[in-house]
């Protein structure tokens, strides 16, 4: 490889790097993402230089079919449906990872042990994230037949024993492979149809609020992918690049562990929603309805207004909603802010973004751990679709499944206003004594008309 | 031959350091461009996409496997960075301030 190229690379991962440190700030971030686009525009025009490569027609065709899709999915779809868009993304990421290790497996069966093992988990870690991101897709999209719902755990006896069956099986597999690397394509074919496999079957038990989890594992998944094809071909700058994306997800799978307060181990294996059946009657008392008039004059008279936004918030697509309410109370000149939990949503950040599409000020984002300290001096609390990130069980109800989770203490606040459809549990079955509070008031319907009648009220 | 795997081991090493420290400063609310612009940087899996597609005396599996690579990873590389600078693109704070 000439040196023209690899001082190329050089330049692409410093700019790679600036890039995610660019990103530290919503103000520089948009230079991050061109920073970084730039680095891999640099990268494909000098690996097009390369002496290896001299057929060009078919990378054309290949960049002109990618870019046309790409571009058509990215700018066409509605922002709501980021969460499967990223997923399918991710998927594409790691099924080519997965192609480019078969087809260096074609173009040279027989290798040394270190080669073969290198293509080998290219193709499994590759095949792993392109079905378990094809599955979490699925989830995403809700996607059912009659009363079978993808979205929920899939859980059966012995899933454990045959997964761990699968993974001992793959890693003998690869073993075998790489000790003999037969000529055979046998072998190969199946551990690349268990790895297909393993991604379903990680993915198929967890339900949909562990969504954020499988995402950023997915995306460091793809990560480490993009590394070990770097390996295959002895490339850095795939293996710089492969690993700056398995930090990422890594920290980001880590950070939303934590925010469950709970391991990886049991957001992978324990398929929490279909497992938590025991829930507990409420503390006593009756919930107590509002109508939106009610809930204007409590918000009229607020100094202080927090809003809690949950997955419901996106369901209903109530954002542009809540921006409005937020701008009436400034206009009244009332402290507003959004609370935004880890978890809340289907991946990482999910909130924010719709906030942001809302034209919320990124300023007013505030996170947990900023938020709960401050909540005695909060005078109304607006929970909007969010269930088990403020259910004080977590806090005081040593016996509740999701007991020790951090969440954003809106009981604490002077009144707590829950839109709601219908008193249902959340998502994991458990009750949530948060509704049955005497500061809480329920305003019970579809978030986004309950918002449109409290708007109404305003106006 | 292996003095070149160690080579690339210790980049490996090092890159994965540079991502935990720099990651771990962006801001929550940042996560989601976050994920979908390191989304897009996984897609450097099509410098390996284009060696394979390009490459001379390529059977005709190579040429569809290639080109399916390459398919693949455009659409996560141009797709991911599009819909990253779409979303930061809302991250907006406004001037001055309401009210």
């Amino acid at each position: 490889m000439s040196v023209y190229i690899q001082l190329a690379y050089l330049l692409a991962a410093f700019l790679f790097a600036l890039g995610l440190k660019l990103m530290s700030s919503p103000e520089t971030a948009r230079w991050g993402n061109l920073a970084s686009a730039g680095a891999m525009f640099l990268t494909v025009v000098v690996t097009l230089l390369h002496t290896e490569v001299v057929e060009y027609q078919w990378i054309l065709l290949g960049v002109l079919v990618g870019s046309a899709i790409g571009s058509l999915a990215a700018t066409r779809l509605q922002l709501t449906e980021m969460p499967e868009l990223v997923a399918l993304f991710n998927g594409f990421g790691g099924g080519a990872s997965l192609l480019v290790g078969w087809e260096a497996y074609h173009r040279q069966p027989v290798q040394d042990p270190l080669g073969a093992v290198t293509i080998l988990l290219a193709v499994v870690i590759g095949g792993v994230t392109f079905s378990g991101s094809l599955v979490a897709w699925g989830k995403l999209k809700e996607i059912g037949w009659r009363s079978f719902r993808l979205s929920r755990p899939l859980l059966f006896p012995g899933q454990q024993s045959i997964n761990f069956l699968l993974l001992a099986f793959l890693c003998l597999g690869g073993v075998v492979y790489g000790l003999d690397s037969p000529e055979s394509q046998t072998l190969f074919l199946v551990l690349m149809a268990l790895a297909f496999l393993l991604g379903v079957m990680v993915v198929a038990p967890i339900g949909g609020a562990d969504m954020p989890v499988v995402i950023s594992l997915l995306n460091s998944y793809s990560g480490l992918a993009a590394c070990a094809a770097g390996f295959v071909i002895f490339n850095n700058i795939l293996i710089v690049a492969g690993a700056l994306v398995g930090a990422s997800g890594l920290i980001l799978t880590n950070i939303m562990c934590k925010a469950m307060n709970r391991s990886l181990t049991n957001v992978l294996f324990s398929g929490f929603g279909a497992a938590a059946g025991k829930t507990r009657k409420g503390t006593g008392g009756d919930p107590r309805p509002i109508s939106a008039k009610d809930a204007y004059f409590i918000l009229e008279a607020a100094r202080s207004v927090v809003f809690v936004p949950g997955y419901g918030l996106a369901v209903a697509q109530a954002q542009h909603g809540v921006m409005e309410l937020g701008e009436l109370l400034e206009d009244n000149g009332c402290e507003v802010r959004y609370a935004v939990h880890p978890v809340a949503g289907r991946m990482p950040g999910h909130m924010n973004v719709l906030l942001a599409e809302a034209n919320v000020s990124y300023d007013l984002l505030v996170e947990m751990e900023d938020v709960n300290p401050t909540m005695e001096t909060v005078d109304v609390c607006v929970v909007i679709g969010a269930n088990d990130v403020v259910n004080p069980a977590a806090r005081d109800d040593s016996e509740s499944p999701i007991y020790g989770m951090p969440i954003i203490e809106v009981d604490r606040a002077r009144v707590v206003i829950v839109l709601k459809r219908s008193m249902a549990a959340g998502f994991a079955g458990i009750e949530n004594p948060l509704f049955y509070k005497d500061n809480t008031r329920m305003l019970f319907g579809d978030a986004k008309s309950s918002l449109h009648s409290v708007l109404g009220e305003f106006k | 031959m292996s003095g070149d795997l160690i080579f690339l081991m210790f980049i490996l090493m090092l890159a994965v350091f540079l991502g935990l420290e720099l990651i771990s400063k962006v801001p929550a609310t940042l996560h989601t461009p976050l994920m979908s612009g390191s989304n897009a940087i996984s897609g450097i899996t099509l410098v390996g996409a284009l060696l394979a597609a390009g490459a001379a005396d390529n059977t005709p599996l190579s040429i569809g496997l290639g080109t399916a690579a390459v398919t693949l990873a455009t659409i996560n590389v141009v797709g991911g960075y599009l819909v990253t600078q779409r979303m930061l693109g809302m991250f907006k704070k406004k001037r001055g301030g309401r009210q």
